[in-house]
């Protein structure tokens, strides 16, 4: 009589994890946005598009997502000590860098100093960059550590900011040939995002990861690609060649990106967030026979 | 230099869990929370089945992950292997929950104790406020072994200065010692013995070592 092959105890095998909820994804999601969409306001600073509605907008959603984080924390009135390890702390980086986005935010917004708000732009960046090591840094979730999942966060957070600044390119940007680029900018972006997303869900397929994580990522692969990039990239194109309803095409382009873009971010730091779990190479050796075979209970792919 | 390992013999432990038990009443954690666990691994087809058992808490790194992204150098890693955390400093941001690839970390933030509201006797002597809401993991009984230093005993020889789970242990599968002491126990089962650290390839240096078969 063959039994089927026994399951071991549940808490073996990875889990999702609780501790970071909404709130934590919160912060990738519009920190990730604000930090992209301030690099880009300042590049498009560069031809002389007045940018003070998108630094104010970039840095509000920064600053909403750092609050998140701030009733996320068990101590919030202890939270300035995040400052305290920034020799190697991806965290401590990340709220190291916000300070200069709001200060020289608020210089280019006072001044209109073409400087500040490129420094912005600058800063903008490195929140976006710092966020993605986070991740990276946190070997307790394979789905995170994976060296493809940080190019692809800092990537999503670029493609974000590039997609809102196409939202609002018909407000801020009179110029059609300006419009063009942002549409251009914002399409080269979304495609980025596509390789490096098909790129990662790979790698984590042939390398292996918690079966949860594969499902929970495998479970939005196919709408992310049509209807979070494959869609707005129609509409960019749109955009792109100028066509009539161009103007529409980019907002609703920008909506859709910047809204998959979250729906991804949310589903990897909440609901393929799964852990390592545990694993045995050797079974140990009892009574006169050999030693069982590793056992890693809960991985998938490779 | 010192450098504080555990040893398990897979092969003896029998999954009483009394060094779960043990822990829990030496440090109090709260209802949910084990910094200590065993762990109950069926593997196998009828009729070749096997079950094992593997105790799991914090591995006291080398290369501590939850040290490296810590924002706050609440964790540290203390000269003679032990990886501390200040209670006073953590903010709660639970960033080394995510790092530690052994599931060694929790956080707890509301007061809960065995029996509802109100503390046990045990929980009432061992009660730490400023545990709650800060990050929290198995200490290899530190207090115990900042006493050796006092004292002059020796941890994983003299009970009083040894981890209370490996005190409790039944079978003797847990040993406790230096590693830089090639006389101490640990020292001298693991030149016996195979054994492996757990996921060694994050490159994280487990100061945690399983014996699965003699040499």
């Amino acid at each position: 009589m063959k039994a089927a092959k026994i399951r071991s105890g549940d808490r073996f095998s990875p889990h999702q994890q609780h501790n970071w909820d909404w709130r934590a994804a919160s912060n990738f999601i519009a920190g990730g946005t604000g930090g992209g969409l301030l690099a880009f306001a300042a590049f498009a600073s560069l031809w002389g598009t007045d940018v003070r509605a998108l630094l104010v907008a970039g840095m509000a959603l920064i600053g909403i997502g750092l609050t998140c984080v701030w009733f996320e924390i068990g101590k919030p009135w202890r939270a300035l000590n995040v400052y305290r390890h920034l020799a190697t702390s991806w965290m401590t980086r990340e709220a190291a860098v916000a300070p200069f986005v709001f200060g020289s935010g608020v210089l280019a917004l006072a001044t209109g100093q073409s400087l500040f708000v490129l420094l912005t732009g600058i800063f903008g960046a490195c929140f976006v960059y710092a966020q993605a090591r986070i991740l990276a840094a946190d070997k307790g979730i394979p789905a995170w550590r994976h060296p493809r999942c940080m190019p692809l966060v800092a990537a999503t957070g670029f493609a974000e900011g590039a997609s809102l600044l196409a939202v609002a390119a018909p407000f801020v940007i009179p110029q059609v040939a300006g419009q063009i680029a942002v549409a251009t900018a914002a399409l080269v972006l979304l495609l980025l995002r596509v390789l490096l997303w098909r790129n990662y869900l790979r790698s984590l397929r042939s390398d292996g990861a918690p079966e949860g994580s594969l499902r929970a990522l495998s479970a939005i692969d196919g709408q992310f690609l049509k209807y979070g990039n494959l869609l707005p990239a129609i509409l960019l194109l749109v955009g792109v060649i100028g066509a009539p309803l161009a103007s529409p095409a980019l907002i609703l382009a920008g909506l859709i990106a910047v809204a998959s873009g979250w729906w991804f971010k949310y589903t990897l730091v909440r609901r393929a967030a799964y852990t390592q779990g545990f694993a045995i190479p050797h079974l140990p050796v009892r009574g006169r026979g050999p030693a069982g075979p590793a056992v890693k209970p809960g991985w998938g792919g490779a | 230099m010192t450098r504080y390992v555990m040893a398990i013999d897979l092969r003896r432990c029998v999954g009483c869990q009394t060094c779960t038990a043990a822990c829990k009443n030496a440090n109090a954690t709260p209802p949910g929370v084990q910094w200590r666990r065993v762990l109950d691994l069926e593997t196998g087809e009828f009729p070749d089945v096997r079950r094992s058992f593997v105790p799991v808490a914090c591995m006291h790194c080398d290369e501590p992950p939850c040290e490296e992204v810590c924002p706050t150098k609440a964790t540290t890693k203390r000269p003679d292997g032990l990886v501390a955390i200040d209670y006073d400093t953590c903010i709660g941001c639970a960033n080394c929950v995510m790092a530690c690839p052994y599931e060694a970390r929790s956080i707890v933030h509301d007061v809960k104790f065995a029996y509802g509201d109100k503390p046990i006797k045990s929980e009432e002597v061992r009660f730490d406020p400023a545990r709650i809401a800060v990050s929290m993991k198995c200490t290899f009984c530190i207090d115990r072994i900042d006493l050796a230093a006092k004292t002059g005993q020796v941890p994983g020889r003299d009970p009083d200065v040894t981890p209370a789970c490996v005190n409790s242990c039944i079978s003797g599968a847990m040993a406790f010692g230096d590693l830089d002491d090639p006389d101490s126990k640990v020292s001298r089962l693991l030149a016996e013995t195979q054994h492996f650290r757990m996921h060694e390839e994050l490159g994280t240096g487990p100061g945690v070592y399983y014996i699965w078969d003699k040499k």
